[in-house]
């Protein structure tokens, strides 16, 4: 039997960027917040001298434990799933304090105007029928305009370097917090190619800072030094943005929030329509506890929050035959083998200094992005942002050769030491789209160590998948003729690239989907759930589709924008925030 | 995948065999003169270019000092090591830029490796039924260390079965020929295919050879410093923004971490 807990203004499920803007906000408005992270507690001093590829990379200690829960996969809802069983595979979810926003790479990128009414926008430029028949494109409640100033405010939260996209004139309403960080030889090298070939490319934005940084609520992040340790580990210096440096900073400092670690969310506990807490079980000892409180959110990785509302049985599960139900639908990822993989060129002429590097240390350009391009004339929907960047090569992971090089023996070992530091990769990112198919739910035989089901994930890739894939490939192909390389190696997508345990990455979004009515969408632009007022879903899952390029700065948005509809709901005696597809005034809500 | 290569004109699609002088004209400028100069002397006198015989942990490496870390708390049986040594030493051989995996101490990492969380997947979702032997290493019912005991054992017959001689006193040429065809997913082994068995050995034999020396492997950093990778340095700050290549001494956890 749970044991009950004494009530709270607040309890939030999850301590990443999601979680931890909502308990910095909350908390400074003098609300009483719990939340609950699954992981162990961990602070800064945790990650001084963690310059180890082996424990963090390969070994990826701070991503998930598979042991107490992962995820089944398949094709085909005529498939059985088969269980991810090991971070070698899996998607790079966080745990532990800060979730996945301590160990990402710190890439920083507002998403386009055409994102946010990408149906709308589609039908209005080309006509429906451009949409290939099984592609579920949704317009997400909110447009760009409305969205901007929270984009701006997690950029100051997290002092972003940057610089403005030469291609999206007057989307800013403020320039980045801090320049860009320094430019190195790869950077250079990117960006003459680029515009020689009349591009538009600007440095990424990174959250690795370029100077120190003190952000609007008082907390300090540190210049960064380049040290090459990101992605997959926590900063050594303080110099990475990260939910522990500023947001659960913030909330620790009020007094109002108190973070339990090893705190399992299992259900959202709810009653006649309203969430009335969370229950969890404390990893260390095996109890139950029920933490009550007025406004519930939830507000962990995608998979996580999906999951919850469906053992919850909060709001209909999407079924894929007569797509009816929302919970699970939409699917959609930055998916490692298709998205993910890179064009290499390989220089016998000229080195770089590989080895030193940030996550988010690079150039970007947005000239194929689905804004830019005329989708008459392509096999494909969306677009994609080519880029370069300088993340720091780690010699275990960094054993790239040209193409025809065996992949290991005496020839491998020669040319993988030549060509360790003389490579520069090019990288799309492309726009991910939802299908009827691609969709998550319960699996109906594997459980966690708690006995309740694994989140099932069926997904298929389609000819648009790969199509924008292949396209972008070639393009980056022709950035690194231009830069001289001596051989270019291009992934070889063709018809058995298919989704499979590889695939899911930490760009994963879908299964919560905000949008416009409660027929298609299961939040509104709040991330309030429509038929649960005081239940907030936070994060990724919220997406309906990923756009082209990095998905934390939206992640962080519709925090700080669902922060502010928790606070309206708390001040204002609840009620649905968004009614008849416009803002709830005080006398309208029920 | 040959069709889409770029290559230049006359190149063939075939990578160029880096001379030793390219490599000179490219290594770029030293940081430290002393440093660079031993580095760039070590490469000269090509102290491990020698062909000798077949290597092993406990052969030639004369004047190292006793390492009391380096003995088996994996493997039981030494017929089993010596196999592992050999192939290791087949997937990363010294050759001249330096040491191969023996000379690394990739065995005794691998050794260390699997009598540890990894080797008995423990952060691994282990619930039944295992039912993808196809997949990779994780979906098979064996775990890591099983895995390898029975690859190893499976090359060992294949030997004696075509060459009739064991896996670790077979030739090079020998030892080759049943990697790739275990590579090549060819040769059933039970509980997991060949092919990701392979993998596991490979990816496992560079870990060994490139990680922090503080697991039993890169010893001596010879890993990095054939890589020219610096290891664990603070900062890149002043040195990031130069065009030319800098070479760097190597630097790991040992002298990194607070103590």
């Amino acid at each position: 039997m749970a044991k009950m807990l004494p009530k709270t203004d607040a309890v939030i499920v999850g301590s990443g960027w999601a979680g931890g803007i909502a308990a910095a906000e909350l908390s400074k408005k003098g609300y009483k917040v719990v939340g609950l992270e699954r992981g162990k507690a961990q602070v800064r001093e945790d990650f001084i001298g963690s310059k180890d590829e082996l424990r963090y990379d390969s070994r990826k200690v701070m991503f998930q434990d598979l042991s107490k829960e992962t995820l089944t996969i398949r094709n085909t809802t005529d498939e059985v799933a088969s269980p991810n069983r090991s971070n070698d595979t899996n998607a790079i979810n966080g745990t532990d304090t800060g979730g996945s926003g301590v160990h990402w790479n710190g890439m920083v990128y507002r998403w386009l105007p055409t994102d946010f009414e990408i149906h709308s926008k589609t039908v209005e430029k080309y006509g429906e029928k451009i949409i290939p028949k099984d592609m579920r494109l949704q317009d997400w409640g909110i447009t760009y305009d409305e969205l901007e100033t929270y984009y701006d405010k997690f950029e100051k939260a997290t002092g972003i370097s940057g610089e403005p996209d030469p291609l999206r004139p007057g989307q800013r309403s403020d320039d980045y917090p801090t320049p860009p960080q320094k430019e190195t030889e790869i950077i250079r090298t990117f960006t003459k190619a680029a515009k020689d070939l009349g591009y538009h490319p600007y440095r990424i934005a990174s959250a690795n800072l370029s100077e120190g940084y003190t952000n609007p609520d008082g907390e300090t992040i540190n210049g960064c030094v380049y040290c090459a340790f990101c992605e997959s580990f926590g900063c050594d210096f303080g110099a990475k943005a990260d939910p522990i440096a500023t947001v659960l900073a913030t909330a620790s400092k009020t007094g109002n929030y108190e973070l339990r670690n090893n705190a399992y969310a299992v259900r959202v506990i709810h009653e006649n329509g309203k969430a009335t807490g969370i229950k969890y079980v404390d990893t260390e000892t095996g109890e139950e506890f029920i933490q009550p409180a007025d406004l519930v959110v939830v507000s962990g990785f995608v998979f996580s929050n999906t999951r919850l509302m469906l053992l919850s049985e909060i709001g209909k599960p999407y079924n894929p035959k007569d797509e009816t139900g929302v919970i699970g639908k939409s699917l959609t990822a930055h998916q490692r083998n298709l998205t993910h993989t890179r064009v290499r060129g390989f220089f016998d002429e000229k080195k770089f200094n590989r080895y030193a590097g940030t996550g988010a240390l690079g150039v970007t350009m947005d000239d194929f992005n689905v804004e830019q391009l005329d989708h008459n004339k392509l096999d494909f929907l969306h677009g994609f942002c080519l880029r370069t960047s300088q993340r720091g090569d780690r010699p275990i992971s960094n054993n790239h050769v040209p193409d025809g090089t065996p992949s290991w023996g005496p020839e491998f070992k020669e040319k993988s030491l030549f060509y360790a530091n003389r490579r520069i990769d090019v990288q799309q990112q492309n726009g991910a789209l939802p299908w009827r198919e691609n969709y998550m739910d319960l699996d109906p035989s594997y459980t966690d160590i708690f006995g309740d089901p694994l989140l099932r994930v069926t997904s298929k890739f389609h000819d648009q998948d790969r199509n924008i894939v292949k396209y972008a490939h070639q393009r980056g192909k022709e950035l690194l003729e231009q830069m001289g390389a001596d051989y270019i190696t291009v992934p070889d997508i063709n018809e058995e690239t298919e989704f499979d345990k590889t695939s899911l990455s930490d760009h994963t979004g879908g299964g919560v989907i905000m949008g416009e009515n409660p027929e298609t969408s299961a939040v509104n632009n709040y991330s309030q759930v429509w038929e649960m007022d005081n239940l907030f879903v936070v994060g990724a899952s919220s997406f309906p589709h990923l756009s082209s390029s990095n998905p934390t700065a939206t992640v962080g948005a519709l925090a700080y924008r669902a922060a502010e509809g928790m606070i309206k709901f708390l001040e204002n005696g609840g009620g649905q925030l968004i009614q008849n597809g416009k803002e709830a005034t005080a006398s309208t809500k029920g | 995948m040959a069709e889409n290569n770029t290559n230049k004109p006359g190149n063939n699609g075939q990578a160029p065999d880096p001379s030793r002088r390219g490599f000179l004209k490219n290594s770029g400028i030293a940081v430290g003169g002393a440093a660079g100069g031993a580095l760039l002397g070590g490469l000269f006198t090509n102290q491990f270019g020698k062909k000798d015989e077949k290597k092993s942990s406990a052969g030639n490496d004369k004047k190292t000092e006793k390492r009391f870390e380096e003995a088996r708390m994996f493997f039981t049986r030494f017929a089993d090591f010596a196999i592992l040594e050999q192939a290791t030493e087949r997937i990363f051989p010294e050759d001249k830029n330096g040491p191969g995996a023996i000379g690394l101490g990739v065995p005794y990492f691998i050794d260390k490796q699997l009598a540890g969380p990894y080797g008995n997947n423990v952060k691994d979702y282990r619930q039944g039924p295992f039912t993808n032997g196809n997949g990779t290493a994780a979906d098979s019912s064996l775990n890591r260390g099983e895995i390898i005991i029975n690859g190893l054992r499976m090359m060992s017959e294949e030997s004696m079965k075509r060459f009739d001689t064991k896996f670790d006193e077979a030739s090079e040429e020998q030892q080759t020929e049943i990697l790739k065809d275990f590579e090549a997913d060819k040769v059933k082994i039970k509980g997991i295919s060949s092919k990701s068995f392979f993998k596991l050995l490979r990816t496992l034999t560079l870990e060994g050879a490139y990680c922090d020396p503080l697991y039993g492997g890169n010893r001596n950093m010879e890993g990095w410093k054939m890589k020219e990778y610096p290891g664990s340095i603070a900062s890149y700050a002043n040195m990031i923004e130069e065009k030319e290549f800098i070479k760097m001494d190597q630097i790991s956890l040992t002298d990194y971490q607070p103590k």
